[in-house]
């Protein structure tokens, strides 16, 4: 009995953190390129009215995703053209932009609001979903999560162990040195801004088409644009362990729901807010692993000096400062 | 000759007058148009007719004097709010987190004015309120700002966090300590008895109070910041961090002393939107001011001057979209929309001509 309830548990966590790793995943290359897409928070409602009206309108569940990868991609290209392009602040131009695109979500979205609309069917993978419980896990969901749990693979794969990708993580750490090896910084991080838009945007069409399906004001996915941004930071700008946090965010999530029913005397309020304290103590534990008089204490101290590792990740050092050639 | 001459430094003085005042106009008729033309693309991907929408948008807003106490209303709030975020910018900080002061300062003057003596000695209690709801505000600044100068922790992260956690408090507070006896909703706590109302103009019905504070947040932002060594050194760290820390100066300090301004300000908006506009709490108390505000300030170019005239025109937008979804069936979130592509094409416009410069800038050197 308790095993099945662990499956159904882990499952949820599974499918439920797919839209979390896809933003995520998609912050983490644009960062490590250099460029801070702030608007996620906004472009993940815009994309997610996108997809579920065009999946309406056309009867068709793919054209709504590439719609909302679209989206993604046009509104972190407006950033990066600010910031590369026209000299203004990333942050700024980030910040506008979450909220105009949140806002012109709930005007066009305003008509389609609490209809029926279609849903991302589930396609359990032959064989492997018979796998004892990690089958039930992995193999038993939809394609959006396979989706995902690839794109992790990739990304890291991309990054770490291509050409392409260590020119992608030097414009971010480096663009002059960079462009002095005959890159083009400019160039490379219009582009990786763009794809990291696409994943953002396909972020969004999970939510609406999947997770949380439909529209409606609020839709839901309201504030996981900036749970993603600081689990980039908690990430340590590396795929793969930023991805684990949007897991384990989910699992708190999840958890959060049982506890509702377990301790109803606290009340549900609560329960909303409660990853915004914890993303506050999150990102204050991983600055204080990296003050000095903590790195020199851990020094002496075997099992907390892989404690700090864990916490520590390097930031690209261009990020948000874009290239300025002269 | 000598007329000659007078006549040609005249003709001389007008072509650069008249071409530093073809730029301004041609920018901003240009900045305009684009908002316009992307606007009127969005009103028609959405089938409602654009014209309408402008014309219930003015209408709504200017269109009568209980109208324009109503712009007046919401631009009290935005102002200070935008007043505030005049410090926080000019050392440097991105004060996201105002939009949750201005709560935090709702819910102090909320736990003031609930006290059962406040009826009898009403002058005294608002008073009180009023200083509750700045001390609220700067108390959820000073949060951030610890967290951004002792953690590390940025501030836009802990600002955003500490926003949703004020939300958290004001409904667990609405549903929970604070509900009203028989049903708690979503409409908030119950009515403070009539005596704890903020007086108004019967015509605007407005409250002059909050009018003269926050015109006395303007004038006294103006003059700190021009006036005074504080205005000097947040602007002289904000400029350069690392030089000013040389030159003796303690950012931090300043940092937490720009969040208590912005903080402060803030609470006293949300203390007017509770005592003076809604006599109770709500879950939508700040109504997006906070972050309304940035944008203020920013498309203000961090002006103190200009924030109360771009507060204005933002104000109208607010109020005024409030009939599309009575007239044309429409989300008021389009006032939003058009705030922020106007912040956008502003910016656009505004670095075209930096760029210019800087590039006539090279060719000279």
């Amino acid at each position: 009995m308790t095993e099945l309830d662990l499956t159904i548990l882990f499952a949820g966590v599974v499918a439920g953190a797919a839209p979390i790793v896809l933003a995520t995943l998609g912050e983490t290359v644009t960062e490590k390129a250099g460029i801070i897409n702030l608007s996620l928070d906004g472009t993940i409602l815009l994309s997610a009215m996108a997809a579920f009206v065009v999946a309406l309108e056309t009867n068709n569940i793919l054209l709504g995703f590439a719609f909302a990868a679209l989206v993604g991609g046009i509104v972190a290209a407006i950033v990066a053209f600010f910031s590369i392009y026209l000299n203004q602040s990333q942050v700024a131009v980030g910040f506008v932009l979450t909220l105009m695109t949140r806002d012109l979500a709930y005007f066009l979205g305003n008509s389609y609001s609490r209809l029926q609309g279609p849903q991302v069917v589930p396609l359990p993978v032959p064989l492997l979903k018979d796998i004892p419980f990690f089958g039930q896990i992995f193999f038993n969901q939809n394609l959006l999560v396979y989706f995902s749990l690839a794109m992790i693979i990739f990304c890291w794969w991309y990054m770490y162990r291509t050409p392409l990708g260590l020119q992608l993580r030097s414009v971010g750490e480096n663009p002059r040195a960079s462009y002095a090896r005959g890159i083009n910084p400019k160039k490379l991080q219009m582009m990786y801004s763009i794809c990291g838009g696409l994943l953002v945007g396909l972020a969004g069409a999970t939510f609406s088409l999947s997770v949380k399906p439909g529209w409606g004001r609020p839709q839901g996915a309201e504030g996981v644009g900036w749970i993603a941004l600081v689990l980039v930071i908690f990430g340590g700008w590396n795929p793969i362990k930023a991805a684990m946090g949007a897991y384990l965010f989910s699992f708190l999530q999840v958890i959060g729901i049982y506890c509702q029913g377990w301790l109803p005397s606290v009340p549900a309020q609560v329960f909303q807010v409660a990853p915004f304290p914890l993303m506050i103590f999150t990102l204050l534990v991983m600055s204080l692993a990296q003050k000095e008089s903590v790195v020199n204490w851990a020094e002496d101290h075997i099992r907390m000096k892989s404690i700090l590792a864990f916490f520590s990740g390097s930031v690209p050092t261009s990020l948000g400062k874009p290239f300025r050639q002269d | 000759m000598n007329l000659d001459g007078l006549l040609r430094a005249k003709l001389r003085l007008v072509k650069v007058i008249m071409k530093i005042l073809s730029r301004y106009v041609f920018e901003g008729v240009l900045t305009l148009f684009a908002v316009l033309f992307f606007t009127t693309i969005i009103l028609l991907v959405s089938g409602a007719p654009p014209f309408a929408a402008y014309y219930h948008i003015f209408k709504g807003s200017l269109g009568s004097w209980i109208k324009l106490g109503q712009v007046i209303q919401v631009w009290i709030p935005l102002t200070l709010c935008a007043a505030g975020l005049l410090y926080t910018f000019r050392i440097g900080l991105w004060n996201i987190g105002v939009e949750g002061q201005v709560m935090l300062g709702a819910v102090f003057t909320t736990a003031v004015l609930r006290i059962d003596a406040a009826k009898s000695m009403p002058m005294l209690f608002i008073g009180l309120s009023f200083l509750a709801g700045i001390s609220g505000g700067a108390i959820w600044a000073i949060v951030a700002g610890v967290l951004k100068t002792k953690g590390g922790v940025n501030e836009i992260f802990a600002g955003l966090g500490l926003n949703f956690v004020g939300q958290g408090i004001i409904l667990w507070l609405i549903f929970g300590p604070w509900r009203r006896p028989g049903i708690a909703s979503m409409s908030g706590t119950e009515l403070f008895p009539q005596e704890l109302w903020l007086p108004i103009f019967p015509a605007f019905r407005l409250s002059p109070v909050g009018l003269v504070l926050a015109l006395s947040a303007l004038v006294l932002t103006a003059l700190l910041l021009r006036y005074t060594h504080m205005g000097l050194n947040l602007k002289a760290i904000g400029n350069n961090r690392d030089a000013a820390y040389l030159f003796g100066l303690k950012p931090d300090r300043y940092m937490i002393i720009a969040m208590i301004f912005a903080g402060g300000f803030a609470g006293l908006a949300g203390s007017i939107q509770v005592a003076g506009v809604y006599h109770r709490l709500l879950p939508a108390i700040s109504s997006n001011y906070g972050y309304l505000a940035l944008l203020v300030v920013m498309l203000a170019n961090y002006n103190v001057w200009i924030t109360p005239l771009v507060a204005f025109f933002f104000a109208c937008l607010n109020v005024g979209s409030i009939q599309l979804p009575m007239m044309l069936e429409l989300d008021s979130s389009l006032s939003g929309v058009i705030q922020g592509t106007l912040v956008l094409a502003t910016l656009a416009v505004y670095s075209w001509r930096i760029r210019g410069k800087m590039s006539g800038g090279d060719a000279a050197t």
